[in-house]
């Protein structure tokens, strides 16, 4: 029996059996099941057909956005001939406010993406430290928040900025979005926070650092790449909410991008000019497009969120 | 929350470490500066609203005039509001159909970029795009290549003779529920392929070698391997769809307003309209209330159902 390996290592079905498990290897880190180059192709052509589905819509808009109103009309939807301009973009920087508009969201997204990474990375430390049993319950009541859907608490959230007076004030409006975006920022800090290893705090108090110290000089500056992925996310949640803006604010000196964008579009003198809303639309994402370039990883894991760990 | 729940007893975050009182009072201080901030915050806008969403639905607000208590009487009116009940069903008829557009394709694309190949990972990069797009900006991108006679897809239909291609989509009433479905899968389907990616990827190839030693061929691996391993990824993906699905609001707000007719009315838009156009906050609170017990039970529902809770050392996991 002892010597049967060693027979069965030199015949050819074992060879096979070699193969058959390279290859199930690769297929496994390929991604497919599949053995056969047909199954391959099969996925290259469903995967393409995807990737169509999804640049589709958006190439159509970029493309109308070059168009005027007149050539929307005659021009060719998908091919780039019969002549672009940029019109269009002229039209909407004098025709929409966008001033006031970019401004607005560029303050909320700064606004909330300093609350939130600050806040949550200071109770993040304080969880993972688990000093108190404050710290456990208050860990708890935050993760509560993950469950709860922000539709659902609109009106209370109306009720409430009404009878404090910060309804219709960008800052009252940036207090909002940040809270909603708190629990799941404490939870991606929490999960990055508890990898640093005891000894490190330990060997800071031995030194003799406090608390304050041991947060400056040890959390913070091992905490930068979850920083940078909780920024991405609250920085997404403030420039793309449309909810809490529509909800929460009313004058056209405190309307955000989203919400100007919608209100550009459904008013009567230039929303009938598809290729100024194309142009006003392509223009509010382009700034997400080049950091998404630059910065895919964190945006991976700021846009997943809890859902990877 | 449930992934919260495990890291809660994985990490034994909340025990706290035994000391001395001097120690113990120290770092209570330090937890009341370092969190008391952020729960401050979380209780004024999260927790207190969700109480107060309750309490709301007992009263009748109409933002001008004062607060008064209603008793049952808005409660009772849900019941017996056939506009609501309308709600109702449209709320889980496109939680449903979002739920099947949504993860078999998710987990099949997941599957698909969770390759190595070196264009699959361009691929992946692409299929994110529409997560980084605002739902106003999408929806409006959308409303056009969707109009009738003028808008990419009618372009299309017109000039190769398909002419189903050149319909009202958001405008008519059979249709509009099915393209909002449709625009939404789009919008979040890239989400729910990163959750299957990740859980594709931290299967382990010796699962399959032992499968090929097995003799199991393409189809039965995928049965008997990928199937119950993703099983985590699965219940993920469909509670977020799901929740996700029952309280969904910006794309119908933008496109269609709950319209044409009622037909894409669901629970949320139901909300607004009764709260925010026709000023009835304390009714509109008893639907904010039944759609916020709506997404927290089936969340509840699914990770007692399939054991999502005890998914310690589970193979999913990203990095």
């Amino acid at each position: 029996m002892t010597t049967v390996p060693k027979q069965v290592a030199d015949t050819p079905a074992s060879r096979t059996t070699g193969r058959q498990r390279r290859r199930a290897r690769s297929e496994a880190l390929s991604g497919i099941k599949g053995g056969s180059k047909g199954f391959h192709v099969i996925s290259f052509i469903l995967g393409t057909i995807w990737l169509v589905i999804v640049l589709g819509p958006i190439y159509y808009m970029v493309l109308a956005s070059f168009r005027s109103g007149n050539q929307y009309f005659t021009a060719n939807a998908w091919l780039p001939t019969g002549g672009l301009t940029l019109s269009s973009y002229s039209a909407m920087f004098h025709g929409s406010g966008i001033g006031t508009v970019l401004r607005n969201s560029a303050e909320l997204t700064a606004g909330t993406i300093a609350l939130v990474t600050v806040l949550s990375l200071g109770a993040a430390y304080r969880i993972v430290r688990r000093g108190s049993r404050y710290a456990a319950v208050s860990f708890r009541l935050i993760l509560f928040g993950i469950a709860v859907p922000i539709q659902a608490i609109v009106i209370p959230l109306f009720f409430i900025t009404t009878k404090i007076h910060i309804y219709d004030k960008l800052y009252g409006l940036t207090l909002v979005i940040a809270a909603s975006l708190v629990p799941v920022a404490v939870l991606l800090m929490v999960n990055y926070v508890r990898l640093i290893p005891r000894e490190l705090y330990d060997a800071m108090a031995v030194d003799g650092a406090g608390q304050w110290t041991i947060f400056t000089r040890l959390v913070f500056p091992m905490a930068r790449p979850v920083l940078a992925v909780v920024s991405i996310y609250a920085g997404l949640g403030a420039w793309n909410n449309f909810l809490l803006p529509l909800i929460l604010t009313q004058s056209n000196n405190d309307m955000v991008l989203p919400l100007g964008l919608y209100r550009f579009a459904t008013n009567s003198e230039y929303g009938i000019n598809v290729p100024v809303v194309m142009a006003f639309v392509f223009f509010t994402m382009l700034p997400i497009l080049l950091l998404y370039m630059v910065l895919r990883r964190q945006f991976v894991k700021g846009i997943g969120g809890f859902a990877l760990r | 929350m449930a992934a919260g729940t495990e890291l809660l007893r994985e990490t034994q975050i909340g025990r706290p470490r035994s000391g001395n009182v001097t120690a113990r009072r120290r770092n209570f201080l330090a937890d009341l500066l370092g969190i008391s901030p952020t729960l401050a915050l979380y209780g004024a806008f999260v927790v207190i609203p969700t109480g107060l969403a309750l309490v709301l639905s007992f009263t009748n607000w109409d933002v001008i005039g004062p607060l008064t208590w209603a008793g049952f009487s808005n409660w009772s009116r849900f019941f017996s509001d056939p506009v609501a009940h309308h709600s109702l069903l449209v709320t889980f008829e496109l939680a449903g159909l979002s739920w099947l557009a949504q993860t078999p394709l998710a987990m099949a694309l997941g599957i698909f970029i969770a390759g190595r190949q070196r264009y699959r990972a361009v691929y992946a990069a692409i299929y994110l795009v529409p997560l980084l797009l605002s739902t106003a900006g999408l929806s409006l991108m959308w409303e056009d290549v969707l109009f009738p006679q003028f808008g990419g897809l009618a372009w299309l239909g017109i000039h190769f003779h398909m002419a189903f291609l050149n319909q009202n989509w958001i405008g008519s009433p059979s249709l509009a529920l099915f393209t909002i479905i449709v625009i939404i899968a789009w919008q979040f389907i890239p989400f729910h392929t990163l959750i299957f990616q990740a859980g594709r990827r931290a299967i382990p190839a010796a699962l399959y070698d032992a499968a090929t030693v097995d003799g199991a061929n393409v189809r039965q691996a995928f049965w008997h391997v990928t199937l119950p391993q993703l099983r985590y990824s699965i219940v993920t993906s469909s509670t977020l769809v799901l929740v996700g699905s029952l309280t969904y609001f910006d794309i119908i707000y933008i496109l269609t307003l709950g319209g044409p007719g009622d037909t894409t009315r669901v629970l949320a838009m139901d909300m607004y309209n009764v709260g925010f156009v026709e000023t009835e906050f304390g009714y509109a609170s008893v639907i904010a209330t039944v759609l916020g017990v709506l997404g927290i039970l089936v969340a509840i529902a699914l990770v007692r159902l399939t054991g999502f809770a005890s998914m310690e050392g589970g193979q999913e996991g990203i990095s």
